[in-house]
């Protein structure tokens, strides 16, 4: 849209499950280039807020913008007012595909090998060619340091692995911004690491992204932009020297005390 | 003399104080055995001596034209009900899963009217729809008609007995498909659509393949159910199946029992040649299937559906017993 659009917009998200209120007005900005970490307790909406930038949940007032384009929605103008018009499914798909994310969990194809779990949104979304697709899926498993185990199904390989081929699936459709939800959380402490070089190696190539994290020392080491959330708002943000290092906000200071 | 320790390592056994100790006593079990086989032998020996089983009028017609050709009618109408209710069911189960209530209420209500109604009723009442409706017409509902056919012409026994049989399996089939699609990690869904992959497409590739594994076994099982259940066709009436060729050719000659075992001994021999065929399936499909189980049968060891098949098995649901809600 316009050149000063930022990459991510969310204004006033507001999220009900039910009577259950879990996210009571937040906003967020991430530049193009940008990594936001977004720091909090289990249940305090950071997840939440993630899914509902790529429209895995629907928020119930508010609304998300990526690069100044309005996600779910249409606005039509009628007279003098605008109203929201739901995008088709199709299109709503379309605008994902824009958006990478890294689950907790995975979620990898496991009737399919690393290389098709790499190639299949490619050819169904990106309606690429079978070659193209491997070939791209060749480069990204490459990138991610699995060349070597491209024809392994995911029950063969480590959780790193896994968590690895998942980063390399969601990159290989040339997203705009990547999400990760807790992406090192479901790992053995021995094979976080390998994941957090491989996003550490995104962050440097100049990839937006957004990741929900516990790791302290990804986010001191890499974040542009670090947000603590609690209860379905944002506490404190900041650089990252500023919300670990300094907290200046008591539910932060005592967040970060227990974390690190 | 050796110690058992040295006799062991002799003999290259891996454990050096293997035990070697003696069984419990079990009378009880020996008893049991010997009280069985003297009913299995005096089963035997009647079905051997007793005239009136008619072992020669068997013989005689085991291979009858007319029963081989009840044996092929009754095989096409098993393997084609069940093909036109697996269609039926995933579509049945598909609609059950939606989010549009009227389709959920639809499958909900066939499913309920299918599987609440005898097979039997359903049959007769298929063989008497040319008396409900005379004519069938294409045309606009509530409006003109373009073309129309006397419903005797189309719907012809064969194809009462085929529908009403179909009909009625695919509410089970259906409930079975649910369940299978409900086995899925509702995750891998989630993981399609963050890659914007659409609905059919998320179902086709990334669902209903993995949903096979709980969806196949049992619907062996069906089709061994449905190879009898095709001997109640004679409702509709439809006439050249096995059971009604038997039964026409004992009553003609006052001979009913030799050819209801010619019949029975036809289902024994269909009904093995299927469980042969759905213990290889479910060692292809089945759950919780190790690589210490996996050799030589099914697909070839190592072969990539091989390796397919067990990266599924592997990657395990929660789900443990996803079958119960369809026993009936």
């Amino acid at each position: 849209m316009t050149d000063t659009a930022p990459m991510v917009s969310v204004r006033e998200a507001h999220k009900m499950f039910g009577d259950l209120h879990v996210l009571r007005g937040v906003d967020l900005t991430v530049s193009a280039g940008e990594v936001c970490v977004v720091l909090g307790p289990s249940g305090s909406g950071k997840s939440t807020l993630l899914r509902c930038i790529n429209e895995l949940e629907v928020l119930t007032g508010g609304q998300v913008r990526i690069e100044g384009e309005l996600i779910g929605y249409e606005e039509r103008h009628h007279g003098g007012h605008t109203r929201l018009h739901r995008l088709h499914p199709k299109r709503i798909a379309a605008q994902r595909s824009r958006i990478g994310m890294v689950f907790q969990r995975f979620h990898l194809f496991p009737h399919m090998t690393a290389l098709e779990n790499v190639m299949e949104a490619q050819v169904q979304v990106r309606g690429r060619s079978k070659a193209e697709a491997k070939a791209r899926a060749v480069e990204m498993l490459g990138r991610v340091g699995l060349s070597d185990r491209m024809d392994h199904y995911p029950a063969q390989l480590s959780g790193g692995q896994q968590q690895r081929v998942a980063i390399a699936r969601a990159l290989a459709m040339d997203p705009e911004i990547m999400l990760f939800d807790e992406p090192t959380s479901a790992l053995d402490p021995e094979l976080v690491g390998e994941v957090l070089a491989v996003m550490k190696d995104l962050a440097a190539s100049g990839m937006t992204m957004v990741v929900v994290t516990h790791e302290i020392g990804f986010a001191r080491e890499v974040a542009d932009h670090v947000l603590f959330m609690d209860e379905g708002v944002i506490v404190e943000e900041g650089p990252a020297s500023q919300v670990i290092d300094a907290p200046q906000e008591s539910r932060t200071q005592d967040f970060i005390s227990h974390v690190l | 003399m050796t110690s058992p320790a040295d006799a062991s390592a002799r003999r290259g056994d891996p454990v050096p104080n293997r035990i070697h100790a003696r069984p419990v006593p079990r009378p009880g079990r020996w008893a049991a055995a010997a009280i069985v086989l003297v009913f299995a032998a005096m089963a035997v020996n009647s079905l051997l001596t007793n005239p009136n089983y008619g072992w020669d009028v068997v013989w005689a017609y085991f291979l009858d034209v007319t029963v081989i050709r009840g044996v092929g009618w009754t095989l096409v109408l098993t393997f084609g009900s069940m093909a036109i209710g697996v269609v039926l069911a995933v579509l049945l189960a598909i609609m059950r899963r939606s989010d549009n209530p009227v389709l959920v209420s639809v499958s909900w209500f066939y499913i309920w009217f299918f599987r609440g109604t005898p097979i039997y009723t359903q049959l007769v009442f298929w063989g008497l729809i040319a008396v409900l409706y005379p004519r069938l017409s294409l045309g606009i509902p509530f409006g003109p008609e373009f073309f129309t056919f006397t419903t005797k012409d189309v719907i012809t026994a064969f194809w009462a007995a085929l529908l009403g049989l179909a009909l009625n399996e695919a509410a089970y089939l259906a409930e079975i498909v649910r369940a299978g699609l409900n086995s899925v990690d509702p995750g891998q869904a989630e993981a399609a659509r963050a890659l914007g992959m659409k609905e059919p497409a998320i179902l086709r590739r990334i669902i209903l393949p993995q949903a096979m594994r709980v969806i196949v076994p049992p619907t062996g099982n069906e089709t061994i159910s449905m190879l009898k259940t095709t001997s109640l066709v004679l409702a509709v009436p439809f006439t050249l199946d096995i059971t009604f060729a038997t039964n026409a050719i004992g009553n003609r000659l006052f001979q009913p029992l030799p050819l209801l075992i010619v019949a029975a001994l036809w289902y024994l021999i269909i009904t093995s040649i299927l469980m042969v065929g759905q213990y290889y399936l479910e060692r292809y499909y089945g759950r919780g299937t190790d690589k210490r189980t996996g050799g030589g049968k099914g697909p070839k060891p190592g072969s990539r559906r091989a390796r397919k098949q067990e990266a599924i098995n592997a990657a395990g649901r929660g789900n443990d017993d996803p079958f119960l809600e369809v026993t009936p």
